[in-house]
């Protein structure tokens, strides 16, 4: 059963939850920001609707800056921001930043541990129709493997806010990735949320099933489906991940002695390989990873590319009788 | 420094002795003693790879002790081979990779003009990182926003790692683009102090848009054998056979020779 500590959405699992899209939680959480300090400042790169910043910046037009179709300038703009007192959030599509400002990203924000938040959104295979070009599949892997950054993927609108929030009144850099397309909305706003720290949505104790960003309600979906064949599967909301919360994830690994990660991004660097590199280190198990197998996306709509691509609710079925089979 | 290190770059650094004596001895504002102080003005050193002019700068403007220079390169120092923000005082941002002080040159100034505060940019950046598509980004944007706290200078000195820059690539005319940029732009000689000092002052003085410093120099500048060879880019004296230079064990003494003598011109206390 859900956890019931967690007080998550009681339409788990219901046709009608609602639908939100988490970039919406962003241009909710950086309103708030704006609201209550002078020193929040906004950036983008052409894209202030898509990215849901419009509302800031007509709110805040002296604290907002339109850098035009230019992402490594705007991040090294905002790493200047920063080194003189400001909270810049720099706001554009992941595949172009820090796509095509990761080393800006690298010097100008981490090494010098400016104080600038990147709002990465349209990331995923949901992105859809756009194709392979604006599915970003490697943000997780770029930023997490940089020094010095917070890596953050929230699971819903409501988590979108609150990680904006808690990364705008914290200090130091920070990523965090957004999606285009509306997605369950798992939580409320009494759920627990705390930067590094993951929680349980589910309890179980045959498999754990730990998972990043949206997609998680396909673990949810497939968990609650298994348990009607007797299979207790927990679901670890993976929010952070870096730092990531090794203690819950070696507990889940002893508690239940298989793991399914899930994520929509690359296997090869991302939140699987995250949690992977904990548990090989400290209590290993067998683990199933369900993510991006090693290839592009390509034009389509979010459902029929989560499909063919292996990250749909019946991906995350199959990989837990999988990692079942393997279980000691 | 550079002999100690074993590495490093010789010619920027001596082209830009003059525009940094100038800088910190007579045209910003700042504090030794208070490094964070809010309202001083910003040197952003874009081409981070010239650092050893910046830090022999700070050293002798007094920011931490002279005999600390020595230890430019070595384990546990805080004089790194590109400058970093959180080791050493007085060291605003940190540059290695070209073109990133630029940007950040353009954030510190719009986050200044969002304080109100007076304080002034100063941007150093060299000719050969013009080839970064970065800059002109930010060249664009200072244009846009008409940021007047920032006063850029380019180190003209016409050397690239791998030969004179309208070889490798042509950056001319680096005027005509900037005016295009929406900068008031002026061109010195940047061995003359006056002219250096004058063109801040001018600078100071134009509105609604940033000034950008064209400064030509002599790459090696007072050292007769390392004057105009790109070779002396990336080297420091005393480790490589370059053609025109004294034999690499006399390399360093020879320099230093000519630079407190200005070539014999005067008599060094060091003698």
């Amino acid at each position: 059963m859900l956890n019931p500590s967690q007080k998550l959405n009681s339409k788990i699992g219901s046709p009608d939850i609602e639908q939100v899209p988490t970039r919406n939680g962003f241009g909710e959480g950086l309103l708030y920001l704006g609201e209550h300090d002078k020193n929040v400042v906004a950036l983008t790169g052409d894209l202030a609707e898509s990215t849901r910043v419009l509302e800031f910046a007509k709110k805040y037009p002296e604290r907002f800056i339109e850098c035009g179709v230019a992402e490594q300038n705007m991040m090294g703009v905002a790493a200047g921001l920063a080194l003189a007192g400001k909270t810049p959030f720099v706001a554009s599509y992941a595949t172009f930043s820090p796509g095509r400002s990761w080393d800006q990203m690298r010097v100008s924000v981490a090494y010098s541990k400016a104080n600038v938040k990147i709002a990465g959104s349209h990331t995923g295979l949901s992105v859809g129709p756009d194709g392979a070009t604006h599915q970003a599949l490697e943000d997780i892997a770029i930023t997490r493997v940089v020094p010095n950054m917070t890596v953050v993927v929230p699971c819903d609108a409501i988590e979108a806010r609150k990680t904006t929030i808690a990364l705008g009144t914290s200090a130091g850099p920070a990523y965090f990735r957004l999606g285009r397309e509306k997605t369950a909305v798992m939580t409320t706003e009494e759920t627990p949320f705390a930067i590094g720290k993951a929680s349980v949505f589910k309890e179980g104790k045959d498999v754990a099933v730990i998972g990043s960003g949206p997609i998680l309600y396909a673990g949810l979906q497939a968990a609650l489906e298994l348990e009607k064949e007797g299979i207790s599967v927990l679901v670890i909301n993976n929010h952070t991940i870096k730092p990531i919360d090794v203690e819950t994830i070696v507990w889940a690994a002893k508690l239940t002695k298989a793991v399914v990660t899930l994520e929509e991004h690359q296997t090869m660097g991302g939140a699987g390989s995250a949690v992977a590199e904990v548990l090989a280190q400290n209590y290993p198990v067998p683990i199933e990873m369900v993510g991006m197998p090693n290839s592009f996306g390509e034009s389509g709509q979010p459902e029929e590319l989560l499909k063919k691509f292996g990250m749909d609710k019946d991906s995350v079925v199959r990989a837990i009788r999988n990692v079942l089979t393997k279980k000691q | 420094m550079l002999v100690e290190a074993g590495s490093g770059h010789s010619a920027g650094p001596l082209d830009l002795a003059d525009i940094f004596t100038a800088l910190y001895f007579s045209v910003m504002k700042h504090d030794p003693q208070h490094p964070d102080w809010t309202t001083r003005d910003r040197l952003v050193l874009s081409c981070g790879h010239t650092c050893p002019v910046l830090y022999a700068t700070l050293a002798e403007a007094g920011y931490f002790p002279k005999a600390e220079l020595k230890t430019l390169r070595k384990l546990g120092t805080r004089l790194h081979g590109h400058p970093h923000n959180l080791a050493l005082p007085g060291i605003e941002t940190s540059s290695g990779p070209l073109a990133q002080g630029a940007s950040q040159a353009v954030g510190i100034a719009l986050a200044l003009r969002m304080d109100s505060l007076k304080s002034r940019v100063f941007l150093v950046m060299s000719d050969g990182e013009q080839q970064e598509g970065q800059i002109w980004e930010a060249v664009m944007l200072a244009g846009k926003e008409k940021l007047h706290n920032i006063t850029a200078i380019i180190d003209r000195n016409n050397i690239q790692i791998d030969g004179f820059t309208e070889n490798v690539m042509p950056l001319e005319g680096l005027r005509a683009k900037y005016e295009a940029f929406n900068w008031h732009v002026l061109e010195i000689d940047g061995h003359n102090m006056q002219a250096i000092i004058n063109a801040y002052a001018e600078a100071e003085a134009i509105y609604e848009k940033p000034t950008v410093i064209i400064a030509h120099t002599i790459p090696g500048k007072g050292v007769d054998y390392m004057e105009g060879k790109f070779e002396w880019h990336g080297s420091p004296p005393g480790i490589s056979d370059i053609a025109g230079a004294p034999p690499k064990a006399e390399q360093a003494a020879e320099a230093l020779k000519e630079l407190r003598t200005l070539r014999g011109q005067i008599k060094s206390e060091h003698e």
